[in-house]
């Protein structure tokens, strides 16, 4: 059953919150110790919250649009008083004083928190190998990996342990998982999501959104998390623009551009590496969109070829600030050391895993004197010269089309050997990041493997309504 | 200190020590070996910017123009004191306990 079916068999009564969420619990029971989604199963808080939303529903209240509807929330996602770990060593235990703002949103809309998914740590990774406790697999096929960063979001809707997975996106963390564990993930606008209780990583590019079955569950998560929040400065000041009331319009007259530099087509520009059957299904869903009414065409985003080496040095410069505050001195874990400089650094050299210290080190380089210019400073202008190549194409079409990822799922341990390698998936993913856009990612077939394969909509800033009625329509084509 | 050229390639293994100590991480030698490695392939690769002319483009920190934003100067709730002290390492008197910072622990 969708989100939507869920919410609306326990608002009619049909169902108790509590029944639902014993269901998804058994799915865990069942499936959790070969897949590890979850950092965190929170049976107790669940049961609390599920019951409630029972006795709304007995006094005849309403209990929101999202009533008893079991979310997987991921663990850089602060919960009060529920361990919060970032996938690190270095929060293990920690307990949050307070709520984020989405947990704070997702729970008055009657939602159901199931667990806390496990992630690649601190959101740095595309294959949720790089938690400290240990990597999570995908439901589809074990021996594969189910993407990342937000991985155990993405595996726990796949795999039936929840109806709502939350994840940040910094470069793809929610669309790249979605594609690879075959469900619908949307990055909405930079700012239309709160980040307040979201751990930093790095600030100018984080997004919090929604993995689920359907596009319609998608939009309905939206529209519930959402919205001006004053305890996040960079907050959009509007409150969240309406997307289910035209889900259905379809896409009509709209002019849709497959991105020449995303679309595998080497000899026309593009990126190398994206898979061949990637490609077919990224063509498919272009001709599902015509079939359906819109005017396809090939788009030029020229610069979207330098998103990675961009998002590379932007990244983990704003990340090399933002995990500074991860020092032994006010909460998580403390090694201790002679004095507080060697305290500090005794926690940091024991608390982070090696992608995070590759990153940290990759971003104080990039800001240090000597270099800041050439690194930085260069990987700032590429950013605009990749939102101007949008705007132009955004002046001949409505919305932009790409694969989500490369390829489809691989094996664990296939790329951990070499980030740089790892780092090439998220070529697809990173240009929206880098410009503050949204984008969904909607499942489109199969690969060559029979694992799903991803298909991308992009939009220009605050056109969620517009990008997810073309989702609906590939949700539908796909069916 | 400012430098418009793209520095020559290869990161030494001095570099990352120096960056390493600045971020206060330690690493061992093979650590240090392995990162040298990884860390000079990643720039390597972002080197393929090279070649863009972007002396007139300006840089963009973010994807709005970002102002100040303020509220009203109203009390409000804070976090709870008890709360957040619970989660320290180590407290004494309602404050986060720490080494000494200069000198030496006796």
């Amino acid at each position: 059953m969708s989100a939507l079916e869920l919410a609306d068999a326990v608002r009619t009564g049909a169902r108790t919150a509590v029944d639902v969420l014993e269901q998804h619990l058994a799915e865990i029971r069942s499936r959790e110790p070969e897949i590890h989604a979850f950092n965190l199963v929170t049976e107790a808080v669940g049961r609390e919250q599920a019951a409630a939303v029972d006795a709304a529903v007995a006094a005849g209240d309403d209990p929101g649009p999202l009533a008893g509807v079991p979310v997987a929330l991921k663990d850089n996602t602060c919960t009060r008083g529920i361990a919060t770990t970032a996938g690190s060593r270095i929060l293990d235990q920690w307990r949050p004083p307070y709520d984020a703002t989405v947990v704070t949103r997702l729970r008055e809309a009657g939602a159901v928190l199931v667990g806390k998914t496990n992630l690649d740590e601190f959101a740095m990774g595309s294959s949720t190998e790089n938690s400290a406790f240990g990597p999570t697999r995908n439901p589809l096929d074990p021996s594969r990996v189910p993407g990342g960063s937000s991985g155990g979001s993405a595996a726990a809707v796949a795999a039936g342990f929840a109806a709502v997975g939350i994840g940040s996106d910094t470069g793809g963390s929610i669309r790249q998982p979605a594609a690879l564990c075959g469900v619908v993930g949307l990055k909405p606008t930079y700012g239309g999501v709160s980040r307040y209780g979201l751990m930093a990583f790095a600030s100018s590019l984080d997004q919090i959104g929604p993995f689920t079955a359907t596009v319609a569950d998608a939009a309905t998560v939206y529209e519930v998390i959402a919205g001006h929040d004053p305890l996040d400065s960079t907050s959009i000041p509007q409150p969240a623009r309406p997307i289910t009331a035209t889900l259905d319009q379809g896409v009509e007259g709209l002019r849709v551009g497959i991105i020449g530099e995303l679309s595998g087509d080497v000899a026309a520009g593009s990126v190398e590496g994206i898979a061949p059957d990637v490609v077919a299904r990224l063509h498919e869903a272009a001709a599902a969109l015509e079939a359906a009414g819109a005017r396809v065409g090939t788009a030029s985003v020229p610069a979207a070829v330098y998103g990675v080496s961009a998002y590379y040095l932007i990244a983990p410069a704003e990340a090399s600030s933002n995990l500074a505050r991860y020092d032994g001195v006010r909460f998580g874990l403390r090694v201790d050391g002679h004095n507080t400089h060697q305290m500090n650094a005794n926690t940091r050299t024991a608390g982070f895993g090696a992608e995070v210290k590759r990153r940290i080190m990759l971003g104080t380089y990039a800001l240090s004197a000597g270099y800041y210019d050439a690194y930085y400073g260069k990987a700032q202008r590429v950013r605009t010269l990749i939102i101007d190549d949008f705007d132009a194409a955004y002046a001949d079409f409505d919305l932009l089309l790409s694969p989500t990822s490369p390829t489809t799922a691989f094996a664990l341990g296939a790329k951990t050997a070499d980030p740089l390698t790892m780092y090439l998936n998220d070529v697809c993913t990173i240009p929206s990041n880098l410009a503050g856009h949204p984008a969904v990612s909607v499942p489109f077939g199969v690969g060559d493997d029979g694992l799903p394969v991803g298909v991308q909509v992009l939009a220009p800033m605050q056109a969620e309504p517009l990008m997810m009625r073309a989702a609906a329509v590939l949700e539908a084509a796909a069916a | 200190m400012s430098n418009a050229e793209t520095p020559e390639p290869g990161l030494t293994r001095e570099d990352v020590a120096a960056v390493a100590r600045l971020a206060l991480l330690e690493l061992t030698d093979d650590e240090l070996e392995e990162f040298t490695g990884q860390l000079a392939a990643v720039l390597d690769h972002a080197r393929d910017v090279e070649a863009l002319d972007v002396a007139d483009v300006a840089p963009t920190h973010h994807p709005f123009r970002l102002e100040n934003v303020t509220r009203p100067d109203r009390v409000v709730p804070s976090l709870d004191r008890a709360e957040v002290l619970a989660q320290a390492p180590l407290v004494q008197d309602d404050r986060f306990r720490v080494p000494p910072a200069l000198g030496e622990q006796p």
